[in-house]
């Protein structure tokens, strides 16, 4: 029998308020010392009052109308109850029956690189609500004796936003395109930094499988500690697996939490769990609040121009492909690279232009970030240094190889195009008579590739260029070298 | 309303209390008493009461996101039955519920 997978996806994230959600301790505690970041109110002493950031609440109605939710009058908070240490009151504060949005959706696009194309899949938003973090809790084991927990309140009150999605996703790759999204908009927003290895932005995963065709699936499991978009996918994909086989060996799925291991699989965590009785309750300490449509247009009018939005624009106003603009619009300081360049490069040919500078972010550029781990927006490569060198190549002053070597070298110095096409002397030569020299001499040096072209081996002919490209540091205009080289063998013919 | 053993032992369980057999009984006495004198407000007729989060007729209080110093370390750690360095030492704890 053939089986669909249905995931949904529970994700949180931290928000970049200055303070904590209910006290005004630093909400940023990454370089922090332990329980320095701490108050009695994010401590959880009897008798404290918290109070709410305008900001986070501000905050959670922008993502909620970015996914397309609507945002009731109403909301407030509620307490969660349950005993762990991370916990320091015992409850954490949360919302349970009025979230601050509902009901909204994203649109996945889902890019194919060999067919350059995008299909489309929508994915519903269930609800956004805010709650606090918790304290961070660091085991220790000792080999000899005891076993013990240390607790760092810094974290505890930080603003955490949860995004609960319906369980519309049918692949693993479908929920690490909508993890990548929400990644992508919530940082156009400006609300999180969204890094899954630092904890800002974190994922748990519903997932169950069903017959397809049936309306009733299997028991689903929820799966846990995953710490990065890889670890989702392949927990999920795993999963998927599994509980096929559990299903075709006669097994029986039950409902339970598993937890991601490094190793590649998942385990149950039921053994520890206790039932599920949150108590919630509403937070008594807390007036509820109202929010007023004339506050969510406010707020709606500061959006800024969102992913799917600049994609549409960037096609309109460059002849950009789709693929090529829905990739650059993944990442907002690589949007605003693009457009930077290309207002360093106006002038006729607009759509040309906008490809061959796309053609760099895409390839070559971003080849040297990744294999150096740096951020388009943190790179000595600004784009007056990109759009120099292009200048360049497009006045036939640099050759398409020099200009590879050039471009690592400002990535790696900071200096200019013109100065290091000076300085390396790497002008192209667009002069037959300049290359005749280097080419003899390349000749004279490989007989046995002449030979074998003569003797009708055109590989011989690529090589040959080669070294004539290797020579001149590829200052040579490709297609000048290979004609001359052609011209002077079949002389030799 | 009279609770179960059960019952009691679950809340006991939810709040981490161990309770002998005898607090069990005890506490079953007195948490049905609670119970009960909750449950005459229940005979209010509320049909036409919305429900109410919070009785306190306050609304829509924030406050800026200004940062205000924190605690200094020694003061957080005063009350620390255990602790190691500037963190709370607690009882293992592996496994979350």
């Amino acid at each position: 029998m053939d089986y669909e997978t249905i995931i949904g996806l529970e994700i949180h994230s931290q928000l970049l308020t200055r303070s904590k959600m209910f006290c005004r301790c630093a909400a940023d505690y990454t370089s922090a010392s332990p329980n320095t970041h701490v108050c009695p109110i994010c401590l959880g002493m009897p008798g404290v009052l918290p109070t709410i950031n305008r900001k986070a609440i501000e905050y959670v109605i922008m993502t909620a109308l970015a996914l397309n939710c609507s945002i009731p009058e109403f909301t407030k908070f509620d307490r969660k109850n349950y005993p762990y240490p991370d916990l320091m009151k015992g409850y954490q504060i949360s919302q349970y029956d009025f979230p601050i949005g509902v009901r909204g959706h994203v649109t996945l696009e889902m890019g194919d690189a060999k067919t350059i194309s995008v299909t489309r899949r929508e994915i519903r938003i269930t609800r956004v609500h805010l709650e606090e973090d918790v304290a961070k809790l660091v085991h220790r084991d000792i080999p000899w004796g005891d076993s013990y927990s240390l607790v760092d309140v810094n974290r505890s009150g930080v603003p955490l936003m949860e995004i609960v999605t319906e369980p519309d996703m049918r692949s693993p790759e479908e929920a690490r395109q909508l993890l990548i999204k929400l990644q992508s908009i919530l940082r156009y927003l400006g609300v999180s930094t969204c890094n899954m290895e630092e904890g800002s932005f974190r994922c748990d995963a519903n997932i169950s499988i069903r017959p397809i065709g049936a309306k009733e699936g299997f028991a689903k499991a929820e799966v846990k500690n995953m710490n990065s978009f890889k670890a989702v996918f392949l927990a999920l994909e795993y999963e998927a697996i599994r509980q096929r086989k559990v299903v075709e060996q006669g097994g029986h799925l039950i409902q339970e939490t598993r937890g991601w291991l490094e190793e590649g699989t998942t385990v149950s965590q039921r053994s520890k769990e206790y039932a599920h009785d949150y108590r919630y309750f509403p937070e008594p300490d807390l007036p509820p609040l109202t929010i007023n449509p004339s506050w969510v247009e406010e707020i709606r009018s500061q959006l800024p121009e969102l992913p799917e939005i600049r994609q549409e624009r960037l096609v309109e106003q460059y002849g950009l492909s789709f693929y090529d603009a829905s990739i650059l619009t993944s990442s907002k300081p690589l949007a605003d690279y693009f457009e930077s360049c290309m207002k360093l490069w106006q002038g006729d040919d607009q759509e040309r232009k906008a490809k061959i500078l796309s053609n760099w972010l895409l390839g070559d550029f971003a080849h040297l970030l990744n294999e150096n781990n740096i951020e388009i927006d943190e790179s000595r490569v600004t784009p007056s240094h990109l759009i120099e060198l292009l200048k360049l190549i497009e006045e036939g002053a640099v050759s398409g190889p020099a200009a590879k070597k050039i471009i690592e070298d400002i990535f790696h110095t900071g200096k200019r195009a013109g100065d290091i096409v000076v300085q390396q002397g790497l002008t192209q030569i667009t002069d037959a008579s300049d290359i005749e020299v280097t080419v003899k001499q390349v000749i004279g040096n490989h007989p046995q590739a002449v030979s074998d072209f003569i003797l009708g081996k055109q590989q011989a002919l690529t090589f040959l260029v080669g070294q004539i490209m290797r020579m001149t540091k590829g200052r040579v205009n490709p297609k000048l070298a290979n004609e001359v080289m052609r011209r002077e063998l079949e002389k030799l013919c | 309303m009279i609770l179960s053993q059960e019952e009691v032992n679950h809340i006991a369980l939810l709040a981490r209390l161990g309770l002998s057999n005898e607090e069990v009984e005890r506490f079953r006495e007195q948490l049905s008493n609670i119970l009960e004198n909750f449950a005459i407000l229940q005979e209010v007729d509320t049909t036409d009461v919305p429900p109410t989060a919070q009785p306190i007729p306050l609304q829509n209080i924030l406050r800026q996101d200004d940062v205000d110093s924190s605690l200094p370390c020694e003061e957080v750690m005063a009350n620390a039955p255990r602790r190691e360095g500037n963190y709370f030492r607690v009882k293992s704890v592996l496994g979350k519920s």
